[in-house]
Formats: structure tokens, C-alpha cells, sequence
């Protein structure tokens, strides 16, 4: 079922929205995933992205799109204005992580978040084996120079949901190429989380 | 290299021609009524079979209809000449774009400086109080005259900005989209008060004379100093500073007081320029008109907005500090609220307030993407490539 067309997070973020939803997705970068969202889900969208170039691809693909960052982008829209909010790659690079999530599930009905999973095994042998902070494929950053600002694992995110009485209706972990089903907060680079408040 | 060729080359819409649209009797939203109003415009490209490829194109305080092109026998290229042409962001091979002077100007609409049938003199302070709403009515009817019931966009900066604004609140039925571009809601003090300052400048200049100075001289010091104030807002610390630094004219006079400086210079330049070619009274009434104004007339503008169909795209400049971005930022706020269509982009730009007249690449891009997309009305493509 893997396409190859698509990168897997999106993929596995496309099959988690239903068709003709509305979505907010939250640093939306270059488009591609609201692009798809609009082709393949006849959804309605909405982007916000702080980078000026982002901004312009965007607008090229015909997409609507705030120039703004993602702390300050939420407040200003009513309850339940979307199906969905999507952080996609952007929670660990947020100031105010968990002001944002719950601002996000109160715009959203429904809540998907993406994220790097900082306990993948091979983070883990780095740190154990090197004692330095690990630089991997999914955290590719050194950490004098990275625009991530939070370190979580899946385990962390769940643990996190479970103590602010968040649902987890389902999670998908990943690594580069497939699903894994297996272990995940060892062997998955990238957990995807709907989640949703009551 | 010959005229022809050069128009050629720079895309121009080539040689155009002000026409002139006057209609009986207008009713002001002070409840006054004036007439016959006459309303100076220009368009470029061919409206098309369905009428639906019409751009209003609305200008800033001391702009006028020649927004594209030459005049015959003239070298000056419209105000916005950059963007309204083929190809260009306003492409005149796909759209029917239309200027027209606003109601109060003094570049062939009726204005204080127009002639009053009731004494057949010039109006001057006789001329009643307008507003931005009125200035768009008046733009209403001349776009019912040209037979468009409904716009493909409105688009303008600064005051433009003001009237596309005044456009989406009052006919929001007759646009498909709008584009306010460095602009705001409502004036904020200090820019009201920047332009107070150049009301007195005019209103202390003894040739003044409340108004009536239409059979003598102009009171073209005090607009000259209205203007040069206009243009220090206009500009942001930094684009002086690579501009002018502090480098000094050789000006060979021996007065203590001459413009020694680049900067000194280059305003009394811009000064002088703008008396020979713009009416003080028309500055007095404008710029009242642009305090006044305040799109959410009281209320909540995203109350306003509610329902409204139009889509927008709402740009702003980095280092714009008379129309800051945080006023484009109100504008999004409420169409955030109101679940209006909207695009949103600040652009690093460090011209200031005047960046909306040079920061043609970016505009380029998010106009053209923008209108296309309205225009095919299409959601999304892929023809354009990112």
C-alpha cells in the first residue's frame, strides 16, 4: 500500500483524515501535505508556515496560507472552526508546546500530530555508546544548531495524553520506509497521533 | 533604442487614453448631495465576452488613473506600470484592468479644485466632506457604467488598500476578491497625526487663504512640506540610510541654511514636484478622508465579514512602520474569525511604506497565483509547479 509518490508521514496522515474535512495544518511548510489533502480528500484547507519562501511555494499550488508562527497562529480562530489541526514535524520546534496542543484541540475537532521519536534505537546506542546527543536521520540536527526545541519519545507523547485526559483514537509509528507495529518507542522514527478532548 | 521598441521590451500596455465618466447627482454618506460628478479612469486588456476577467485597481493618496502605460507624447509610465501589463502580475492578455481617479482628487475627477455649477467658480472649501465609502460608491457606479456586475478582485495599497476594504464590507455581492496591500482598518493616532501635520503645513501657508487661492498662487510651500513629511513615512530608517547616508550636495550656495544633505535635497525635490502636480485642497480632503475611515464602522470587523464569500489576500511589508504589519495582521485576525478565504504574506522588504510600489518580484508572485486561481476558479493545480 506504500506509495511511492508520497512520503510515508503523509501518507499515513492522508489515511487518517476523512474525505471533505476541513484542515488547519500547522507550520505547513512548502504545502505538499494540504496539496495532497485537496487532491486526494477533496478537503478544505488552510496552512500556517513562518517562512517567507514556504509561504510562496504555497501560493503557487494555490493554497491558502498565514504567514505567521504556530504560537500566536491558533488563538485567534473560534472553537471547532476545523475537522482537523495538523502538526506535522512542527510540535518539537514550538515554543510553548503545550499551550499550543490544547489551543489546537479546541480549533480542532480532531487533532494529528507527527512527530520524531527521540528513544528510536539508534538515538539510544549514540547516546549509550558515544554519551553524545544523537544525530540520526529523523533528528538530523546537531544540537548546537537545530530548530528543534523539544525531545520527546512516543512513550513521552503518551504519557502526556494519558496525564492531560487527551484520546488516543489511534497512533501509527513508522520508520523510514513501513509501518511498525512492533515496539515502536525502540524501532519507529516517527509516531503520528490522532488524538482528540472528549 | 526607439519608444516602440522600449515598450515592447518593458511589456507596456503601450499608449493609453484618460476617459472621463460623469454621472448627474451623487448622494454622500454625510447625506450631501453633489453633482455632476465626473470620474477620470483608464483600463488596459480586453474585458472579455462573460465579464468576468475585471480588475479594479485602486490608488493611494496621490496617485491618479494613469496607472499603466504612456500618454501620447509623453515619456511618464502610470504609477503602477510594474505590475499591469502582459505578463505581468496584472496580465492585460488575461484581464480587463480599470484605474480611476478617486471622488475628491484633482487628476480629472470632481474634486475642490472642479468647477461649481452653483457659482462657477471652483468649489475649494464649499467642496462638501467625503469619505472612502463615498470615494467606492462613486467607483461603483462607474464599474455598474462599464457593465461588470461582479469584479474579479479589488486591489490596492495604502488608501488603495482602504477602499478595497470599504469594497468587501459594502459589495462584497460584486467581488470575487479583494487584495488590501499595506493598509488598515482604521488610522491609528500617529498616522493620524502625521497627517494633521501636513494638513496644518498647507492650512499655514499664507497663499491658503482658507481655500481660496484658485485665482492666485497656490499655497505650494505648505504642500511642498506636506509632501516631504508624506515621504519621510513612506521610507524606513534603513532605505534612507542606503539611499542618502549622510552624504552632502555640492551646492555651492553660501546660505547657512541650504539642503547640504542628499536627504535634504532629494525631499525638496519630491517637495516641489508634487505642488506642480497636485491640488492642496484635494490633499486636505483626502487625507480627512483617510482618518475618518474605519471599515468596521464601529464594530467588530470580523462581524462585518461574517458570511462573506469574497476570497483575500492580504500583503504587508516587513519594515513598513506608518502602515505596520500588525494592522494587515487585524484585517487577517477578523477573517480568521469570520472563516473568510484568506492568504496572508509579510514580505521582508526594507523600503518601508513604499515597498507596495517596489517589491515587484514577490507581489508578482502572490498576485499572479492568487488571480489565477480565482479567475479558473479552481482549488488547487498542479500546472504552476511550486
Amino acid at each position: 500500500m506504500a506509495r511511492k509518490d508520497i512520503q510515508l508521514d503523509h501518507e499515513v496522515i492522508l489515511d487518517l483524515i476523512k474525505p471533505k474535512s476541513t484542515v488547519l495544518d500547522l507550520g505547513c511548510g512548502n504545502g505538499d501535505l494540504l496539496y495532497l489533502l485537496i487532491k486526494e480528500k477533496n478537503a478544505r484547507v488552510q496552512g500556517i508556515e513562518i517562512d517567507e519562501q514556504a509561504i510562496y511555494k504555497c501560493v503557487a499550488k494555490g493554497l491558502n496560507v498565514f504567514h505567521g508562527d504556530v504560537d500566536s497562529g491558533l488563538t485567534e480562530f473560534k472553537d471547532k472552526s476545523f475537522d482537523y489541526v495538523v502538526l506535522n514535524q512542527s510540535l518539537q520546534q514550538i515554543l510553548h508546546v503545550d499551550k499550543v496542543l490544547i489551543d489546537a484541540l479546541r480549533v480542532g475537532k480532531k487533532v494529528i500530530v507527527g512527530f520524531p521519536n527521540f528513544a528510536h534505537y539508534k538515538s539510544r546506542l549514540q547516546m549509550f555508546f558515544s554519551g553524545r546527543t544523537p544525530v540520526t536521520g529523523a533528528l538530523p540536527y546537531q544540537w548546537y544548531d537545530t530548530p528543534n526545541l523539544h525531545f520527546l519519545s512516543i512513550s513521552d507523547f503518551k504519557n502526556y495524553c494519558r496525564l492531560k485526559k487527551i484520546n488516543v483514537e489511534r497512533s501509527v509509528c513508522i520508520g523510514q520506509t513501513r509501518r511498525i507495529p512492533f515496539l515502536p518507542n525502540l524501532f519507529a522514527q516517527t509516531g503520528i497521533f490522532l488524538i482528540s478532548k472528549e | 533604442m526607439n519608444k516602440e521598441n522600449k515598450i515592447i521590451q518593458n511589456n507596456s500596455v503601450g499608449i493609453v487614453k484618460t476617459q472621463v465618466f460623469t454621472f448627474d447627482s451623487f448622494k454622500l454618506e454625510s447625506g450631501e448631495k453633489l453633482g455632476p460628478v465626473s470620474l477620470a479612469y483608464e483600463t488596459y486588456g480586453v474585458l472579455n465576452k462573460e465579464k468576468s476577467n475585471a480588475i479594479l485597481i485602486t490608488h493611494a493618496l496621490s496617485g491618479d488613473a494613469h496607472a499603466a502605460g504612456v500618454h501620447e507624447g509623453e515619456d511618464n509610465p502610470g504609477w503602477w506600470d510594474e505590475f499591469i501589463g502582459p505578463q505581468k502580475a496584472f496580465d492585460t492578455d488575461r484581464y480587463f484592468v480599470i484605474c480611476s481617479n478617486i471622488l475628491g482628487g484633482c487628476k480629472g475627477s470632481t474634486g475642490p479644485a472642479s468647477i461649481n455649477p452653483k457659482t462657477s467658480k471652483p468649489y475649494a472649501l464649499d467642496f462638501p466632506l467625503i469619505t472612502i465609502n463615498d470615494i467606492v460608491n462613486a467607483q461603483k457606479r462607474l464599474v455598474d457604467h462599464l457593465g461588470i456586475e461582479k469584479l474579479l478582485s479589488v486591489v490596492g495599497g495604502s488608501m488603495g488598500g482602504q477602499q478595497v476594504l470599504s469594497w468587501l464590507v459594502n459589495y462584497p455581492q460584486a467581488l470575487r476578491s479583494a487584495v488590501p496591500i499595506a493598509t488598515t482598518i482604521k488610522h491609528s493616532p500617529q498616522q493620524i497625526a502625521f497627517n494633521e501635520v501636513g494638513r496644518q503645513a498647507i492650512m499655514a501657508d499664507a497663499h491658503w487663504k482658507s481655500g481660496n487661492y484658485y485665482e492666485g498662487s497656490a499655497p505650494s510651500k505648505g504642500l511642498a512640506v506636506a509632501r516631504m513629511i508624506g515621504h519621510i513615512t513612506y521610507m524606513s530608517d534603513k532605505s534612507m540610510a542606503e539611499k542618502f547616508g549622510r552624504a552632502k550636495k555640492d551646492v555651492g550656495e553660501t546660505f547657512k541654511f541650504t539642503a547640504d544633505f542628499e536627504v535634504e535635497g532629494y525631499l525638496r525635490y519630491r517637495g516641489d514636484n508634487f505642488v506642480k502636480r497636485f491640488d492642496a485642497n484635494s490633499y486636505l480632503y483626502i487625507t480627512k478622508a483617510m482618518d475618518n475611515f474605519d471599515a468596521s464602522g464601529g464594530v467588530r470587523f470580523d462581524e462585518v465579514l461574517q458570511g462573506t464569500k469574497v476570497k483575500v489576500l492580504v500583503i504587508s511589508f516587513k519594515s513598513d512602520w506608518l502602515y505596520p504589519a500588525y494592522q494587515s495582521k487585524e484585517i487577517v485576525k477578523a477573517c480568521k474569525l469570520a472563516g473568510v478565504e484568506t492568504t496572508y504574506c509579510e514580505i521582508d522588504s526594507t523600503y518601508g511604506h513604499d515597498a507596495f510600489l517596489l517589491e515587484v518580484e514577490e507581489e508578482t508572485h502572490l498576485l499572479k497565483h492568487f488571480l489565477k486561481k480565482i479567475f479558473y476558479a479552481y482549488e488547487v493545480t498542479g500546472d504552476y509547479g511550486a
